[in-house]
């Protein structure tokens, strides 16, 4: 088990460093330095994890003695999630997504509600037959297709790589735990 | 409608029927039944082949039929469902398309049951997915039958009985022969179909208008005879307080309940990767899109060139405008050019119900098959085992979903579709977004989750007008009507997920972190993904 945590902490490691490098190459301007750990923290926004260290990879070893080989498995999944590299697609996932969804959510209830609730202001003429509703409805699309398509590039160029990085890591991880004990 | 109309439609419905079961016939013979092969179609499709896939599966009668329906006779009310089965696509896309390619199967109860104990997690969240898709079916089949009553030129009980029986009978023989890469192309042909014939109907309407949006937009409010308030909301739903509600929660359920469409989930099961699913949800976002855009355009076109008393005469909850906006495009009835345009829509149509019937068949039988045959009879089901049952399920789900479909003939289609969005978003949706992204989960929460918004969703149709005691109702005569609105949404998802966060809270199972990590880190990296 030691000797898979160790791993496991390398291969994070490397796989930020390659993450990174590959930054430098492609997007100069979105720097992102893994190790320092002040950045990291603010990264994650769940700093409480790292405190919680010790009691957390206390409980599948006490739940799960029924099966040796899931039990170490599972530990290879928990050291990924503390590995920095993880934290750090965790964070560009979150970074992006959770002001997205609040945005469109806000923006599509805030339609809805003006609709039911001010018919007037929605009737109000802009151009010709073309009203405020009929605007902020095709508002709607367009910004569901300018969300998309910002989606789409930010998972492409932000997190693709990193996460690929990780799945092999992981894979080979969760591999030699189930052959360690085999 | 003349002989003409008919026979050519049913000729053009045959030859899409042919081309569909060959298909069928030839995929089912160069396989056999595996599970990975009859539930997610050897997940080798293309991001492209999976995004027209996925808009076949959900660009159904109700947007095709229901929705265009509604803007002609409605304006702008029937716009703001478009809106609201568009937006939807965002919680798709950024919150569900990979990390459920990453950490499920084939169900969405894979990637609930992950991190919880199994067996109770996959009933409750089988059940729910079978009882969506189930309202959902019958969406479709009022949907064949009011089609069928249009083409066929009366409203003949009997002809409207056999050809919900007939597409009943069609769809489970896709299914069960043909299972998830079948389905995927009569998905994929029909989409093709959909888009072409809608393209052409928009060019067409603006070519009527020389271009002219605005000149259509004004035609369309001079022959509602409502005048500008058919350009601005509040027809359908304005008025009393609790019309405005029922309407947001409509809203609320269209944009929440896609996500938990067991239908639409299990397409992303059928691409290789996580960035594929991500990739077929970019596709079929563009297409949709597009598709519901031109949707507004034919809507307002059908009120502008039909005219409101025509549509209500020939279906009264306007789901035959399409059919007779190309009618009249063409150039009327008797003419050549309305014969063929009217013949494409009708069996255009016709290919649409029958392939979105077939993708929520397959869904569902794979969730009684996998999710729920497999917890209840013993642990380790043969895979030979469950593909046989999920062959049996679709044919029993075929049998439930026509006996429903007769029963609920007169209702809208789109209406009957926002039914089916709020039990997914009640049920189905919390306890997705909670084994997600919640650590604390535990398997109390997650059923509770299910069960606390599936049963009230539930409960409140049955106790809505929708039901009984008003003039619309399935029983007019019975007076069982103790909740107001038609939409149980706004009440039943905050519970969904009430009921989630207190199952959680209250019970004393402590939350099982590794299993969160393993979820946390398989959804985001693809690790162990199959």
């Amino acid at each position: 088990m030691q000797s898979s945590e160790g791993r496991a902490r390398g291969a994070g490691d490397g796989a930020g460093n390659a993450a990174g490098n590959h930054e430098d190459h492609g997007t100069s301007s979105c720097e992102v330095r893994y190790e320092d750990p002040w950045y990291d923290t603010l990264a994650s926004g769940r700093g409480e994890r790292d405190g919680t260290g010790t009691p957390v990879r206390g409980v599948p070893a006490a739940r799960g003695e029924r099966d040796p080989v899931a039990v170490r498995a599972r530990d290879v999944y928990l050291e990924v999630q503390r590995s920095e590299a993880f934290q750090e697609v965790r964070g560009r996932y979150r970074r992006f997504v959770v002001p997205g969804v609040a945005a469109f959510l806000v923006w599509y209830v805030a339609y809805v509600v003006a609709a039911t609730t001010a018919p007037g202001l929605m009737s109000r003429p802009v151009v010709g037959a073309v009203n405020v509703g009929m605007l902020a409805g095709l508002g709607q699309f367009l910004s569901t297709f300018l969300l998309t398509w910002g989606y789409a590039r930010h998972a492409r160029l932000r997190r693709d790589r990193l996460a690929l990085e990780l799945r092999w890591d992981t894979q080979e991880l969760t591999r030699g735990a189930r052959g360690g004990a085999s | 409608m003349t002989g003409g109309n008919q026979t050519l439609a049913l000729l053009l419905f045959s030859g899409f029927v042919a081309v569909t079961l060959a298909i069928t016939t030839w995929v089912s013979r160069r396989r056999h039944g595996s599970v990975e092969e009859f539930y997610a179609g050897g997940r080798l499709f293309s991001p492209l082949e999976n995004g027209l896939a996925v808009s076949g599966d959900y660009v159904s009668a109700a947007s095709f039929l229901g929705v265009t329906g509604l803007i002609a006779l409605y304006g702008y009310d029937g716009l703001l469902y478009v809106v609201g089965f568009f937006v939807a696509w965002l919680v798709v896309l950024f919150l569900v398309a990979e990390l459920v390619r990453n950490c499920g199967r084939f169900t969405l109860a894979d990637v609930v049951a992950g991190r919880m104990s199994e067996r109770p997690v996959r009933i409750a969240a089988g059940t729910a997915s079978v009882t969506v898709s189930v309202l959902y079916l019958v969406a479709q089949m009022v949907g064949a039958g009011s089609l069928v009553a249009v083409l066929l030129g009366r409203t003949s009980g009997t002809a409207q009985a056999w050809t919900v029986i007939a597409v009943g009978a069609l769809m489970v023989t896709y299914v069960s022969l043909g299972g998830m890469r079948a389905t995927t192309w009569i998905q994929i042909v029909k989409a093709v179909l959909l888009l072409s014939g809608t393209v052409a109907l928009t060019v067409l309407v603006l070519v009527r208008f020389h271009g002219d949006l605005d000149r259509l937009l004004v035609t369309a409010a001079e022959r509602s005879g409502h005048g500008d308030a058919f350009l601005a909301p509040g027809l359908k739903y304005g008025g009393s307080w609790t019309a405005r509600l029922d309407f947001i929660s409509l809203g609320l359920a269209l944009v929440l309940g896609t996500a938990g469409l067991p239908h639409i989930l299990s397409r992303f099961y059928t691409v290789p990767t996580a960035r594929a699913a991500r990739r077929s949800a970019v596709w079929s976002i563009g297409l949709i899109g597009g598709f519901y855009l031109m949707a507004i355009v034919l809507g307002f076109g059908a009120a502008a060139v039909v005219g409101p008393e025509a549509l209500r005469r020939s279906n009264a909850a306007g789901n035959t405008a399409m059919p007779l906006l190309a009618l009249d495009l063409g150039g009327g009835v008797g003419s050549t050019g309305g014969t063929v345009l009217f013949a494409v829509v009708a069996a255009v149509a016709f290919a649409t119900i029958l392939a979105v019937v077939a993708g929520i068949t397959l869904a569902s039988s794979v969730s009684v098959a996998h999710d729920l045959y497999a917890s209840l009879r013993r642990r380790h089901t043969r895979a030979r085992g469950e593909v046989a049952v999920a062959r049996v399920a679709a044919v029993g789900i075929g049998v439930v979903a026509i006996a429903l479909g007769l029963l609920a003939r007169d209702l809208n289609v789109a209406f009957l579709v926002g039914l089916a969005f709020a039990v997914a978003a009640s049920a189905n949706l919390p306890v997705l977004v909670y084994s997600l992204f919640w650590r604390s989960l535990t398997t109390r929460g997650a059923v509770w989750s299910v069960y606390g918004g599936l049963i009230p969703a539930l409960v409140l149709v049955l106790l809505s007008p929708v039901v009984s005691g008003s003039p619309g109702s399935l029983f007019p005569d019975i007076d069982l009507q103790y909740f107001p609105l038609q939409n149980p949404g706004v009440v039943s998802i905050p519970l969904g997920f009430l009921a989630g966060w207190l199952g959680t809270v209250t019970s004393d199972e402590a939350a099982d972190e590794a299993g969160y990590a393993e979820t946390e880190v398989r959804s985001l990296t693809g690790a162990g993904a199959v």
